[in-house]
């Protein structure tokens, strides 16, 4: 800095550059401030050369202390498998109904029961357990195949109607649009709506009765309450997986829907199918 | 000169007044205080004792809560969120509490500024503390101010390496202390401890006690004032909070000045001379560097060790007290009135003076009267109905708490006999150290209504006898049913209500039961 520039009332020399008449003062910056300066700037190389920093041609310097966020994710995952570790161990070593009552593994279960059921069942079940048309809702406590914490699992293990699997639970109701004429079919829906509601038609229930007992009765039972060794729906309670109503009862007479559910005990494996089990088991609706 | 003669003059230069210090960019210039003794120092002994005694003593405090909560007076869990203070328990939630004080720890900051001005800085802070503790060990191996000065200006030689490597090493230790019993109040301290040394704690405490060892080190050892100066935002804040009715350290130049170091002579020449010898002992004890008689300045943090300086000399001379006192600001302009005639003369001591040489009555003293003030009344307000309330709330909170979280998806449920059945997960706050058994009941229930809950058996009378653990939280699901086409209304609103078995409390929750459009 040359000496000409010297600020009159500070005393301090400028760095000669000058803005409408006003000069900039050339202080050194506040001891503080440098040493701060250089401890970043120590800090900064430091940093760069104990982790991974600079680039190379295809990678990067790897750090000297070895850093690795991948590593470090690896770790966390195996210390939360250790965690969970004890849990899944005594879960697979139990059966489900002893799960059932030890309220610990019990909620543990629900948990990963949960988490599994978000991955694997919530595109037909719904997010809820809430089902939709031709698709069970699980928080009820109508079951078609039982709702026992064993009958559930077996129901998940193996499926239903899925045909990979040798121990599926299966059964077919027969289409009985080439059994029944328009009138017949007519006659057993409003039978059937009548042992749950009201039916519009008084007339057809008698006849309905007569259809019904000789078509329907041998899987739905005499008193229409169902039977579960065929997944036979009880049709005198006020759920329906097809639709509730004459018009929607006619159409499943007529042609059947009947739902597919894959086998899940491969899949998934046991662990897991005994935890979805139980957090279905324990969605309320259970026996 | 003779009456005098006890006095010593000290060669103290005030490195921080705005007269002599350094441009930011120099060194530093060291400050070397000189030990004060009076009454001002005799009351900080006192403070740093009580204040430095809380801090390290209390994690060692214990009290008893039973066999289900930890036995330390003051804890703060974190790892189970709890925050324990004797017979205080606080859970997360009541946070708010926490959030009083702190507002009351600021308020009563105000306060306290508005009417005794920096005395938060001069006699409790950390800061001040660690320095005056440091510095007794300073002064306790190196000397007083000229050994100090001198060791410091040396050459170095066995001693001084000796000296100064016994120094620091106490200084080590006594943050190491600091940063250690820091940890004491985040676990049981007596466990940790063991703990520590074994090398078994885990790394945040290392770590914790690391930091707080550098930076008590490097604050209280060799930052020392600048701290106070250059980095705490206190003293900028604090200058905003003063007013002519704050009392602060003064240096009464309406009966100093004129200075002289030859009073005698001068007066004797029949020339006027205030009280002021310019002994420079006010300058020599401050720990700030800077001289209390250029008046008011920011680095001053109110120690009050130069008062104590100062009443000395003016015991020795046999003058009255209080050269340098508290004093408000109102006071002194009335006295600088007194003593400059209105401004419209130099100060003239005399003026101040009875004849006889007492101080006139005419003279403003402080008075407790002054400090009632409707701003200090004002913080004082708002500071005890803080503190009221927040008494009122701690003697009257609820240590068992619901809460409940309605399922939404789905809303409700249809069964098979046509019933709706609505899902909740309850939350159950046993917030005492004892199992306690509570009673589940809804109150207030739509028709036919009645509840079941997971993993229970059948309820008694329509309510479920509960088991809540030692200060835990105990989730439930419970679901109600109500019989098919009774549901009123689509919303209908109920309450879960648990009570104490064994008597006492209780508490409810407003929940509401959905069903279908259709179902009414
Ligand atoms: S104010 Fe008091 S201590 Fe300071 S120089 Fe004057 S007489 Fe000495
Ligand atoms: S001027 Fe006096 S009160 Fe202020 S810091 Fe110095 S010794 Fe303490």
């Amino acid at each position: 800095m040359s000496d000409k520039h010297i600020d009159k009332i500070s005393g301090v020399s400028t760095t000669g550059h000058e803005w409408d008449g006003i000069r900039e003062l050339n202080n050194p910056m506040p001891r503080w401030w440098v040493w701060t300066f250089y401890a970043t700037i120590f800090w900064g190389l430091a940093y760069t050369i104990a982790y991974p920093a600079w680039p190379l041609l295809t990678s990067s310097t790897k750090g000297l202390f070895g850093y690795s966020s991948r590593a470090e994710v690896v770790q966390d995952i195996a210390a939360a498998d250790a965690v969970k570790g004890s849990y899944v161990e005594m879960i697979k070593g139990k059966t489900i109904n002893d799960i059932l009552a030890d309220e610990t593994l019990r909620a543990i279960a629900v948990s990963a029961g949960g988490a599994a059921f978000k991955v694997n069942c919530v595109q037909c079940h719904g997010s809820g357990a809430q089902g939709s048309s031709g698709y069970p809702n699980l928080n009820d406590d109508d079951w078609l195949w039982g709702g026992k914490a064993d009958t559930i699992q077996q129901t998940i293990n193996h499926g239903i109607r899925f045909a990979g699997d040798g121990q599926t639970r299966e059964s077919v109701m027969p289409a009985f649009a080439d059994v029944l004429d328009r009138k017949q079919i007519q006659q057993v829906s409003t039978y059937v709506a009548s042992l749950s509601g009201p039916a519009a038609e008084q007339s057809n229930i008698e006849p309905g009765a007569v259809i019904f007992a000789e078509n329907c009765a041998a899987c739905h039972g005499a008193n229409a309450k169902g039977n579960r060794e065929l997944g036979a729906p009880d049709l005198t309670d006020a759920i329906w997986l097809n639709g509730s109503g004459e018009a929607a009862i006619a159409a499943q007479v007529k042609s059947p829907k009947m739902g597919v559910m894959p086998a899940w005990g491969d899949r998934l494996g046991e662990t897991s199918v005994k935890e979805l089990a139980v957090f279905v088991h324990s969605l309320g609706g259970s026996e | 000169m003779q009456d005098q003669s006890e006095i010593i003059r000290l060669e103290a230069d005030a490195v921080n007044s705005a007269r002599t210090r350094q441009p930011l960019y120099a060194p530093r210039r060291k400050i070397f205080p000189k030990r004060a003794s009076g009454d001002f120092r005799r009351f900080k002994w006192i403070v740093m004792a009580i204040t430095l005694g809380i801090y390290y003593l209390t994690p060692w405090l214990r009290w008893d809560r039973g066999p289900f909560a930890p036995d330390q007076a003051v804890l703060i869990d974190l790892v189970n969120r709890r925050f324990y203070f004797f017979f205080i328990e606080i859970w997360p939630q009541e946070f708010f509490f926490v959030a009083g004080l702190l507002v009351m720890a600021g308020i009563g900051l105000f306060l306290v500024t508005s009417t005794v001005g920096r005395a938060w800085c001069g006699y409790t802070c950390p800061q001040t503390v660690w320095v005056d503790l440091f510095l007794v060990v300073e002064r306790a191996i190196e000397g007083d101010r000229n050994a100090r000065i001198k060791l410091d200006a040396a050459p170095w030689s066995f001693r001084k390496i000796a000296t100064r490597v016994i120094k620091h090493t106490i200084w080590l230790c006594i943050a190491v202390a600091t940063g250690g019993a820091w940890i004491f109040y985040f676990a049981d301290a007596p466990k940790l401890v063991a703990d520590f040394v074994a090398g078994a704690a885990v790394a945040s405490a290392y770590v914790t006690v690391a930091i707080l060892t550098a930076t008590t080190y490097t604050f209280g050892g060799l930052m020392r004032e600048q701290v106070c100066t250059y980095m705490c935002p206190w003293p900028r804040i604090q200058a905003a909070m003063l007013d002519e009715t704050s009392l602060t350290v003064t240096y009464n130049d309406w009966r100093g000045e004129p200075r002289s170091r030859h009073a005698k002579r001068m007066a004797l020449a029949g020339e006027s001379v205030g009280d002021c010898v310019d002994c420079n002992a006010c300058v020599a004890v401050c720990p700030m560097g800077i001289d209390i008689r250029d008046g008011q300045q920011l680095e001053c943090i109110t120690c009050a060790l130069c008062i104590d300086a100062c009443d000395g000399v003016m015991d020795k001379l046999g003058k009255e007290r209080g050269l340098i006192s508290y004093t408000t600001l109102n006071d002194y302009n009335a006295n600088m009135a007194l003593a400059t005639a209105g401004s419209t003369h130099p100060v003239n001591p005399a003026l101040v003076r009875n004849p006889d040489g007492r101080l006139s009555n005419k003279v403003a003293n402080i008075s407790l009267r002054k400090l009632f003030r409707p701003r200090t009344l004002i913080y004082l307000g708002v500071w005890s109905a803080i503190g009221l309330f927040m008494v009122y709330a701690l003697l009257t909170r609820n240590r068992l708490e619901l809460n409940v979280l309605h399922d939404r998806n789905p809303q409700f449920v249809v069964l098979s006999d046509g019933s709706i059945r609505n899902g909740y997960t309850l939350k159950l706050l046993n917030m005492v150290p004892r199992q306690r058994s509570v009673r589940l009941s809804l109150k207030g229930a739509f028709p036919a209504a009645s509840m079941s809950v997971l993993g229970s058996g059948k309820p008694e009378g329509g309510a479920f006898d509960i088991e809540l653990e030692p200060d835990r939280l105990k989730t439930i699901k419970v679901f109600v049913r109500q019989a098919a086409g009774q549901a009123a209304a689509p919303f209908q609103e109920f309450k879960f209500v648990i009570e104490d078995n064994a008597g006492g409390e209780r508490a409810d929750y407003t929940a509401t039961f959905n069903a279908p459009e259709t179902a009414q």
